[in-house]
């Protein structure tokens, strides 16, 4: 029998396929014309036809976010393969698994500045975690199984795989095989803690009078949420979340404190200069967490747990590093935590959730809204909160109504908050939303975004109409770029430059034209009932575009360049 | 403070543009870099010399064995280490007296005359960096320079200790 043959087309999919890729989101051109014709011949593995090709990364992205799987873009050469460079960089930020197929011209063609030539792997150097130049069509098995390891082990992260239009024609086949155990030499992600390191922290943990157990993106990643929630039952600590980590414990529980840093809660925030031990957990002390790190909790003792090393000690010193999955390394904590007969110290416990509940009870998340006032952007959270019991998976854009999102929304489980938070991308909002509708059909998948954001990505109602994608786009529309604006009345003494959005479309007939539901929302009074109508409707994607209160600010927030508790609670008001 | 770091590497297109790309990004400085094949064909072996203090250097070994490309780094100051670059000077030997100047400096310091013109004299020298330049400023008293080419150092540890897969 002869062996059959392929081309490296064909291989393209049939290497996704034995990876068991469910979707790739992408769009076509000249050099990825003969991978698109392979997809045509499969049923296995679904395309979704994006509109721009930052939004295939950004669905990708959301897709990965959601499920936990690695998210695949495809991109022709050139415009096509930098389209994706803002999504690229905003999982990297972020840590997602993620795997860009980018066409590229033929070899012969390659550093002659082609038609459609960028060297789109030197593009993305910065803000990939690796990258294969595939060569010949031998290479695309092995590059696409490495690409995959390594996107989703580790800290994950995305990788560009570049693809040759020569490599891919149907003139030239070779035979296919492809190894999805994948080791190589100089890739070998640690997972355990180094058991010295744990005893170390263990003992730290125990001493502590004050503990407060921080945790980021990487329990998220690392789907460590009942473990993490084991741990800080069995420490009966207080938590809190970063923006990246929320949903790592259930925003109701009651030793969560609310998320920390620019716009976290007073309690958060305050908790953490007064500590005395901080457990830090797959975060990475990001300066809109520490504010200035020369005042960063001069009192506390760090742990910092993380599985990069060279997040740990970059801008704040830890005196116990550990580096381990986070997962793997908690488990560890409660082993050694359960030899040793660990009792928690009652009396030092019972002072310092006294002095958090005294924090607590300032209620720094808090709003007033009078009945005859516009409609404040928090009122809308609390409505999209009580409406979809909490479970919703919410993706959210970049501004004032990203922030009331994290604060006003208890998320109940991890996954469940898809959003840019390393990079702050505009733009991510609705096609994040579409990759998780997509994973998870019959939940409740919302869109939260202002009237700048989702102007970044607005072709994607196209798409969205086209694979019958029922998202709820909850627009708080502010008339202007509302975090901008907000920086200009603080810093600015007012002059705002640049941040009106002064020409916005009537976003319900945007919608309505591509045959969505559009629903607008003006006072006060129809807020609930009308939210309830647009939750109710299943199967059309809908609008919501709520006229919100342009002047309300985001607070608490950090003074700049202050300690983490240094905060605004109120306009002018210093907590 | 100077630092040799030695980095062992896959063979691969792109290894090096990706460790030079992380230096220029995180604004750490190279002060020299040399990378080639080593025994087994499909490792590269580079040495770095670099400038900064202990954070910056912990940060700098940490991004570096980051990449995927890097199977091992390690940072060579602090132990017995060699280290040798090489230098290849073009200087003005227009008279007797500087060629025998030129000669005389050159034996002094172990180096070699490998290229003689009309005019010039080419001088091959090895040795670390501090030898390299106290050449160079001996040559400047005696003759002109008219090219300078240096090969940026190379390091090995002393001893038993190797860098190895
Ligand atoms: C691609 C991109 N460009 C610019 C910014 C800077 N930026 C951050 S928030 C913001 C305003 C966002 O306005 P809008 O989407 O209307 O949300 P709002 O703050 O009004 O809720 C801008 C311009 C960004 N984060 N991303």
């Amino acid at each position: 029998m002869t062996e059959q043959l392929f081309s490296g087309a064909e291989m393209v999919v049939k290497s996704l396929s034995a990876l068991n890729v469910k979707y790739i989101f992408g769009y076509p051109g000249g050099s990825v014309l003969d991978i698109y014709d392979a997809i045509f011949q499969q049923d296995e593995i679904e395309h979704i036809l994006v509109r721009h090709e930052q939004a295939a990364t950004h669905m990708a992205d959301g897709y990965a976010r959601a499920t936990g799987e690695v998210g695949v873009v495809l991109a022709t050469s050139g415009p096509g393969a930098t389209n994706c460079v803002t999504g690229i960089a905003t999982a990297y930020m972020d840590s997602i698994p993620m795997v860009v197929l980018a066409g590229q011209v033929a070899t012969s063609l390659i550093g002659n500045d082609a038609f459609q030539e960028t060297d789109i792997v030197g593009c993305t150097r910065p803000i990939i975690k690796h990258s294969f130049n595939c060569r010949t069509l031998a290479d695309i098995p092995d590059a696409i199984a490495k690409a995959f390891y390594i996107a989703s082990t580790g800290r994950p992260g995305p990788v560009v795989v570049e693809l040759p239009k020569d490599i891919l024609i149907p003139q030239n086949t070779g035979t296919f095989s492809i190894n999805t155990d994948v080791k190589m030499r100089s890739y070998n992600p640690n997972v355990k803690g180094h058991p010295k390191q744990i005893r170390k922290a263990v003992k730290t943990i125990k001493e502590a009078k004050r503990l407060v157990v921080y945790s980021g993106g990487g329990i998220v990643l690392s789907d460590a949420s009942a473990l993490l929630t084991e741990l800080v039952e069995t420490l009966k600590a207080p938590i809190t979340n970063t923006l990246m980590g929320l949903g790592g414990i259930s925003g109701t529980h009651d030793n969560f404190i609310g998320m920390l840093g620019m716009h976290g809660s007073l309690e958060a925030n305050k908790s953490m200069a007064n500590a005395d031990v901080i457990l830090a957990l797959g975060a990475r002390f990001d300066d809109r967490v520490t504010n200035n790190v020369e005042k960063f909790c001069p009192n506390a003792t760090i742990i910092h747990v993380d599985i990069d090393p060279t997040s740990i000690s970059k801008t704040i010193n830890a005196h116990v590093p550990v580096v381990g999955l986070v997962d793997v390394v908690i488990q560890q904590i409660l082993d050694e935590l359960k030899a040793s007969e660990f009792e928690p110290d009652e009396e030092a416990l019972s002072q310092w959730w006294q002095q958090i509940n005294l924090w607590r009870d300032m209620k720094s998340i808090s709003y007033t809204q009078k009945p005859d006032e516009k409609i404040k952007p928090q009122r809308v959270v609390e409505a999209m909160y009580r409406i979809t019991n909490g479970e919703a998976y919410i993706a959210s854009d970049v501004g004032q109504h990203q922030m009331f999102a994290a604060q006003y929304y208890a998320f109940e489980k991890p996954r469940q908050w898809i959003n840019s938070g390393g990079a702050g991308t505009m733009g991510f909002g609705l096609p994040a939303a579409m990759g998780a509708k997509l994973a998870f059909p019959d939940k409740h998948v919302i869109c939260i975004t202002g009237d700048g954001s989702i102007q970044m990505n607005i072709q994607e109602l196209s798409t969205c109409m086209q694979y019958n994608l029922p998202v709820v786009i909850v627009a708080l529309n502010n008339r202007s770029l509302g975090m901008v604006r907000q920086w200009q009345d603080m810093v600015y003494g007012g002059r705002h430059s640049s941040s009106y959005m002064e020409s916005l479309p009537d976003f319900c007939k945007l919608a309505e034209s591509y045959g969505h539901v559009g629903i607008q929302i003006d006072t006060l009074d129809e807020l609930d009932s009308k939210l309830e109508q647009a939750f109710s409707i299943k199967n059309k994607l809908v609008f919501v575009d709520v006229l919100v209160d342009e002047k309300e600010h985001v607070y608490p927030m950090h003074i700049r360049t202050g300690a983490i508790d240094d905060m605004w609670l109120a306009k002018g008001v210093k907590a | 403070m100077r630092r040799i770091l030695a980095i062992l590497m896959e063979n691969e297109p792109g290894s090096l543009s990706r460790i030079v790309g992380l230096f220029s990004q995180r604004a750490f400085n190279i002060e020299s870099l040399t990378v080639a094949p080593t025994e087994d064909s499909s490792l590269s072996r580079m040495t770095i010399a670099t400038k900064g203090d202990d954070k910056i250097l912990e940060q700098i070994v940490k991004q570096v064995n980051k990449l995927i490309d890097v199977i091992k780094i390690t940072d060579i100051t602090d132990r017995s280490h060699l280290e040798r670059e090489l230098l290849l000077v073009k200087v003005a030997a227009m008279s007797d007296k500087s060629r025998t100047e030129v000669k005389r400096i050159t034996d002094i310091f172990r180096g070699s005359i490998v290229d003689i013109g009309k005019q010039i004299y080419t001088v091959q020298l090895t040795g670390d960096a501090e030898k390299l330049n106290a050449f160079i400023e001996t040559l400047k008293n005696e003759t002109e320079i008219i090219e300078a080419v240096r090969s940026g150092t190379v390091g090995i540890a002393r001893g038993e200790k190797a860098l190895r897969i």
